[in-house]
């Protein structure tokens, strides 16, 4: 399965976010490794996203979209960095 | 930063298929009109949402080709992927006058703006010249000076898209054509990286785009020559 990356969870999360978070840094929990949003690596087919760090491969983040709403997991990412 | 922080929530518009020009064989571009267009930055991107009649959608995410010109119109470039879902309805089936919704535009990370001031190195592997034809026009409509490379990466010569406007030699853009089918099929290399990319001591910013093995090979291939990887930034299409 081929993966892109985080500049496509720009739309799904400019749902949801009042900010870009492409463009924040996250922190990833397994490795430490602190990445864009932009730069995880995203698998994009169903169901759902899947966010992997570039370094690891762990989940960073995982967001579900269904007709009623969202579903935003965040548990690979320590601290995001949001520049405003 | 002025449209990354988004007022209100992001959702979709329709967007109404105003002009279509065929770039190659395999890919067209699209000009939308799309009331209340807030405006975008070079290389940013819409979702496009197709729905059926039965509701079965699907959504695409498209670079916008085109530089924000004040007007509520926007260009896509669509390559036609065989296989493809979406691509070959909107390069063969969609006529002008049909609507699709679209939201955006999205995108804050692979952006170049006209007050950035480092040289610019633009690699492209097929379609992934779109994002970076929109920072090329931007340029151009700015009058820049910016100094910018480019190395665009194609199967042959009737796959390079938007030939016509790289090939009128505008002053400051050094393009650079790689044919991976010519006589002797090969994949882009560090030597035509290094021969027609920018020293790494010149702390160019780099945007690379097209599928994801180009893309990372090329990202690669920029870090083995000395530029920090916070100067290259990325944009797979898959």
């Amino acid at each position: 399965m081929t993966h892109v990356d985080g500049n496509i969870l720009a739309g799904p999360l400019g749902e949801l976010f009042a900010v870009d978070v492409t463009v924040a840094t996250t922190q990833c929990v397994s490795c430490g490794q602190t990445d864009a949003v932009a730069a995880l690596m995203v698998y994009a087919n169903a169901p759902g996203m899947v966010a992997r760090c570039p370094g690891c491969g762990e989940v960073v983040m995982r967001l579900v979209r269904t007709p009623a709403g969202a579903s935003l997991d965040l548990r690979g990412c320590v601290t995001l960095q949001i520049p405003l | 930063m002025a449209r990354t922080a988004i007022p209100g929530r992001l959702s979709w518009r329709v967007a109404t298929l105003a002009e279509t020009r065929d770039e190659t064989a395999t890919a067209r571009t699209l000009l939308f009109d799309v009331p209340g267009w807030p405006g975008h930055l070079p290389g940013q991107h819409v979702d496009i949402r197709l729905t059926a009649d039965d509701g079965y959608s699907a959504q695409r995410s498209y670079s916008i080709a085109s530089h924000y010109g004040e007007d509520s119109q926007i260009e896509l470039t669509v390559q036609k992927i065989r296989e493809g879902e979406v691509s070959p309805y909107l390069t063969e089936i969609l006529k002008v006058g049909d609507p699709v919704e679209v939201r955006g535009p999205v995108g804050g990370w692979f952006v170049w703006r006209p007050t950035d001031t480092p040289p610019v190195l633009l690699v492209a592997g097929g379609s992934g010249i779109v994002p970076l034809m929109a920072m090329i026009r931007a340029r151009r409509a700015a009058k820049s000076r910016v100094p910018f490379r480019l190395i665009y990466s194609v199967r042959t010569p009737e796959d390079v898209i938007y030939a016509n406007e790289l090939r009128m030699m505008e002053g400051g853009l050094d393009v650079h054509l790689f044919f991976s089918r010519g006589v002797t099929p090969r994949r882009i290399g560090v030597a035509d990286i290094n021969t027609h990319g920018w020293p790494a001591d010149f702390e160019p910013d780099c945007f690379v785009c097209g599928p994801t093995g180009f893309v990372e090979t090329v990202a690669d291939i920029l870090v083995a020559l000395g530029h920090r990887p916070r100067k290259v930034k990325t944009e797979r299409f898959g």
